[in-house]
């Protein structure tokens, strides 16, 4: 026991004389553990509220859907489950249509829901003012509507909505509908009106896109799943889907899961890091401390025990700086609800993790200890003759160690460990591993590499840039690890910038002449008119209008879908999504700037079809992967329940990052024409008041008619992305923070020389000025550096992200990535520069007298 | 007893091999005061460091109360040292994070006893009563080589090795280490090894060996 008591008095009284320094280490591991520990604590808040709403959820325990009316055998079995006793249900139907407010003027598309009585059976969605659902539910004459759109067409409570022939008073704003995200009803906000209005809406002609739902509650809800289970198979032949809130439940928490170990795995970079600010620091401190552990040695400390004295000391400091980290991340956690709501299909409880703060030291402690276990093993070979004499003999066994290696193998499998963990999927976790030692690498690589460049610095350079560059090469200045800490951050921060930027750019639209506004689901007979009014309004058409025919396989090579396995051939799993969805196909016979051929001809060949031969169709050649067809392939597509026979006659590659009609099917001209079909029309129109009034025009004619403004869309979809991408910079953050800790210990860790050198300086002569000219010279190569080092594999992370991950083109946005750079060395001068006054301010005689 | 055994040791140096020690054979007997002198480089602090089993030598044996240190491992000697062996060094090697009657605690912590109020009673036996919560760097040169004859006393140790204990004080303050050394070992029987340079010190020593190139040149009591 007293050896306990001694061991842990020995690393208390050892590291008491480094306080500062070992709270600054404390410090790297506390912003780690708090991004990790917010991060988990949240995914399972989100979770634990999914769960305990999950019926909320879905508004009922089981919902069928379909994009028509229910078939009359569907309808029958959906009969038949709300016969059961006990079973209640409601119908609602829900489609996107242009909603008009005749008072402003204003048109907006919007998703028009109709609901019947009861709906939703459990739960009632808030309103404002309180108190509105069952009104609405119950047929009064009213809408409510997602007040995003109040916002948007400015209006209040009291005004018209004119959708498609209905005019109906806007009664209150739905706060909650079941199962909606807020951030998503930007979109194309809801309007929820009573079923009884659906026909006056009159708008559900064909092509228009509609969901028909009804939702059942079940006298026990344990039932419901095994319900949907067994009711599956006969409903997906006539094209109902069904799912328990069970299900929903799951799918929206395996979201979250994945969402929450995606930003969990951000987080643990930012841990890793502080573990690399504490390997090197200790490695700095162990060099200090050679001449106390040889006196130790020599009074008759074993190895073991000097070595558990260090490492005891360790595990205090991870363990304290775990529950600073903890506590910081609880309380990020609970402040953060307001900044995730807009996400969250649910209300968010939060309960404080208390599980989480122990997950929380319990990782400060192992990132410590295995981060310092290979710099430790140094005290292991201290020889007590250190005591006696200086040099003592340089220890040639150094790189032979074997507990050097079974350290490291210790500390890249716990990292791999603590990976998977976290990723919850031994691949992914493994491949993370792999990823950030191969960043780390990358970084050291560069580091290294410039570090070493700088040892040859050009002697033109005046006084303080010489000496402030060779301050690099200090022993124990730990410039290498703070480059990569530094740089780190800097790396994930400029990737991030990159990833944006490439995906944004895939939304934009394209340069010149392209369009700005969509027409769809233009009706055969209002083609003219529109065109007309176009013409009226002087604006340019993109193109000429591009038919649409709504379509979904049959068979492939004469093999009916559904008896088609789900793997190819190729042993690759074959998505179902493929086979069932339905394809929205044109005609034509040329090929558009967007489209490459890759194989066979198009148009084909010979121009004239021989009758009774299939017709020729242009497949994209992902979908001609997915499908397993080839040129020569047969297949055969269900039109509107006429069955038509194709052949492959070309593979085409389509770029689909342009803002223009683009189809996976393209058939030749003269075989759909008579098949029902809808038109699109693109516009380009100069400003916004003119996309408005054009808008107003086409909606108050041609209600059904969705116009799209496509730059609004690109608006929203940033303004998504903007809300994600902030998550992750978020936790980046962190990362660079450490980094910034990691400097400020190697910083604290070089004081000393760093004040003997000064005074040194100082009686040779030196001004305080030239000391702070040479600190700034030091620290401006520093962060020059890091910046270097990230910004360099940032950029080479971009591009094999873009390249492989989103396919889309490259390209690099200098200014973000330039305000990175000087944050990052605008910091590293800051932090460096304060010290260097702070000890520059010290007179010379008193330091060298207290030597 | 230590005993040396026809004790070589050499050194790689600039990858050839340097003899530091040569055929060195010699026996300590308990409660013996004996002085080493000898020439800067003739081995003395290497002899030293191999009787106290710090260091293992080349070729021959040293033995200590019959045990061959050589059929020790690193931490069998280092428990060796833990329970019989005290030393004192020319540059003190105080622990610098640690008080001075932490330092002095040290070793009776190392063997697992309770430093009671043995530590104490040193540093006030060394005239430091009133410094026990300072820090080596706020004593001066001679306070600090009291607080490490202190610390190599307070196991009370079968054999205490000193390195040239007074090679950094002035003549003083020398004296007054050295007197305290000898009233130590007077009153607790321990055999006393000490290095130095001093005549006056190696003087007052019943027994002197004397090396010289590394070989012993001459032993007043064989
Ligand atoms: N680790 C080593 N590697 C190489 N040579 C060494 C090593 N240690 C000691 N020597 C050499 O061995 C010789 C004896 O050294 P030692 O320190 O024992 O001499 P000393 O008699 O104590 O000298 P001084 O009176 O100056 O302290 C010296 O020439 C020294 O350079
Ligand atoms: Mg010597």
């Amino acid at each position: 026991m007293s050896r306990f008591r001694f061991l842990f008095a020995m690393a208390w009284r050892e590291g008491r004389a480094a306080r500062t320094r070992l709270l600054v280490l404390a410090a790297g591991i506390a912003a780690g553990v708090a991004a990790l520990v917010a991060v988990n604590a949240l995914a399972k808040n989100v979770r634990d509220s999914v769960a305990a709403q999950s019926q909320a959820l879905l508004g009922a325990d089981l919902r069928f859907a379909s994009v028509r009316p229910f078939p009359d055998s569907a309808a029958r079995v959906v009969d038949s489950i709300l016969a059961l006793p006990g079973a209640a249900g409601a119908r609602v139907v829900t489609f996107g249509a242009m909603a008009l407010a005749p008072r402003t003027g204003g048109v907006r598309p919007v998703t028009v829901t109709a609901v019947e009585g009861g709906f939703p059976l459990y739960g009632t969605p808030a309103t404002v003012p309180a108190g509105l659902w069952p009104g609405v539910a119950l047929g009064r004459r009213g809408a409510l509507v997602d007040s995003a759109l109040l916002g948007g067409l400015e209006l209040s409570v009291g005004d018209t909505l004119a959708i498609g022939g209905l005019r109906v008073a806007i009664i209150g704003a739905v706060v909650r509908y079941p199962g909606d995200v807020s951030l998503a009803s930007g979109f194309s906000p809801r309007v929820v009106i009573p079923a009884a209005l659906l026909a006056e809406v009159d708008l559900l002609g064909f092509g228009s896109r509609a969901e028909y739902e009804t939702f059942v509650r079940l006298a026990d809800p344990t039932e419901a799943a095994p319900a949907a289970e067994r009711l599956r198979p006969a409903l997906r032949e006539l094209r109902v889907r069904v799912r328990s809130a069970a299900e929903q439940e799951e799918d929206t928490a395996d979201a979250f899961e994945r969402l929450g170990r995606f930003l969990g795995l951000v987080a643990l970079v930012a841990l890793l890091l502080g573990g690399l600010g504490t390997a090197s620091a200790v490695r700095v401190l162990i060099a200090q401390k050679l001449d106390t552990v040889a006196t130790l040695r020599c009074l008759g400390a074993g190895t073991g025990l000097v070595f558990a004295i260090y490492l005891l000391q360790a595990g205090l400091l991870g363990a304290l700086g775990g529950l600073a980290g903890g506590l910081i991340g609880i309380g990020l956690q609970l402040a953060v609800p307001r900044l995730v709501a807009a996400f969250v299909p649910v209300d968010l409880i939060v309960t404080p993790g208390w599980a989480a703060l122990a997950a929380g030291v319990v990782a400060g402690v192992w990132v410590a200890v295995a981060f310092a276990l290979l710099p430790l093993l140094a005290v292991r070979r201290v020889s007590p003759l250190a005591a006696l004499r200086r040099d003592v003999e340089p220890d040639r066994a150094r790189r032979r160690d074997p507990h050097r290696a079974v350290a490291f193998v210790g500390l890249a499998l716990s990292v791999a460990g603590v990976a998977w963990w976290q990723a919850g999927e031994w691949r992914i976790g493994l491949g993370y591993a792999g990823a950030v030692g191969a960043a780390l690498l990358g970084l050291w690589l560069v580091a290294a590499g410039l570090v070493r460049l700088v040892r040859r610095r050009p002697l033109a350079l005046p006084y303080p840039w010489r000496q402030g560059l060779a301050n690099l090469q200090r022993p124990g200045n730990q410039t290498v690890a703070v480059v990569m800490a530094l740089g780190f951050g800097a790396f994930l921060l400029a990737t991030l910038i990159l990833v944006q930027h490439n995906l944004l750019r895939r939304f934009t639209v394209g340069e010149g002449a392209r369009a700005n506004v969509v027409l769809f689901d233009i009706q055969p007979d209002q083609l003219d008119d529109i065109r007309r009014i176009l013409r009226e309004t002087a604006t340019p058409e993109v193109g000429a209008p591009v038919p649409i025919v709504p379509m979904r396989l049959r068979a492939i090579k004469g093999v009916a879908v559904r008896d088609l396995p789900d793997t190819l051939q190729t042993g690759e799993e074959r998505g179902g999504w493929a086979l069932r969805r339905e394809y929205r196909s044109t005609w034509r016979d040329t090929l558009v700037a967007t489209e490459q051929l890759l194989a066979g001809r198009w148009p084909p060949r010979p121009r004239e079809r021989p009758d009774g031969a299939p017709v020729r169709v242009a497949v994209e050649q992902e979908i001609a992967q997915e499908l397993d067809v080839d040129v020569g392939g047969r297949i055969t597509w269900d039109v509107q329940g006429v069955l038509v026979e194709t052949e492959v006659a070309a593979i085409r590659e389509v770029d689909w990052g342009r803002f223009e009609p683009n189809f996976f099917v393209v058939f030749e001209g003269g075989a759909l024409e008579r098949a029902p079909h809808t038109w699109v029309a693109l516009a380009d129109v100069a400003s916004p008041a003119d996309r408005g009034r054009l808008q107003r025009r086409l909606v108050e004619r041609h209600p059904n008619v969705a116009v799209i403004d496509v730059t609004q869309v690109v608006e929203r979809i940033q303004a998504i992305l903007d809300r994600v991408v902030f998550a992750v910079r978020f936790l980046a953050f962190f990362s660079l923070a450490t980094g910034i800790v990691v400097l400020a210990g190697a910083v604290a860790a070089s004081r000393m020389a760093r004040i003997r050198e000064t005074a040194l300086l100082r009686t040779l002569g030196a001004t305080r000025a030239q000391l702070l000219r040479v600190a700034t010279a030091e620290y401006l190569a520093l962060g020059g550096l890091a910046a270097l080092a990230g910004g360099g594999l940032a950029l080479v992370a971009g591009w094999l992200l873009a390249d492989r991950v989103f396919r889309t083109p490259y390209g690099v946005p200098p200014a973000p990535l330039l305000a990175l750079a000087a944050g990052v060395v605008g910091l590293t001068v800051l932090g460096g520069v304060l010290q260097a006054a702070a000890i520059a301010r010290r007179r010379p005689r008193e330091v060298l007298a207290g030597e | 007893m230590i005993e040396a055994n026809g004790v070589t040791r050499t050194y790689l140096s600039g990858g050839r091999p340097l003899i530091v020690l040569e055929d060195i054979t010699l026996a300590i007997r308990p409660g013996e005061f004996v002085a080493i002198v000898g020439p800067s480089g003739s081995g003395k602090t290497t002899l030293l460091g191999l009787l106290a089993g710090l260091d293992l030598p080349t070729a021959g044996t040293i033995r200590v109360d019959g045990e061959d240190l050589r059929s020790l491992d690193e931490d069998g000697r280092a428990r060796l040292r833990r329970e019989r062996i005290g030393f004192v060094f020319q540059s003190f090697q105080l622990i610098p994070t640690l008080t001075a009657l932490e330092n002095v605690e040290v070793p009776l912590e190392l063997r697992g006893e309770s430093p009671d109020g043995r530590a104490r009673e040193l540093l006030a036996r060394v005239g430091l009563g009133a410094r026990l919560d300072h820090y080596p760097a706020q004593l001066s040169g001679g306070e600090q080589q009291r607080v490490a004859l202190a610390r190599a006393f307070s196991t009370r140790p079968r054999y205490l090795f000193a390195d040239e204990p007074t090679g950094s004080l002035d003549t003083a303050t020398g004296r007054e280490i050295e007197r305290l050394l000898e009233e130590l070992n007077g009153e607790a029987g321990t055999t006393l090894v000490l290095v130095t340079h001093e005549a006056a010190l190696a003087a007052r020593a019943p027994r002197t060996i004397r090396l010289s190139g590394g070989r012993l040149v001459e032993d007043t009591g064989a």
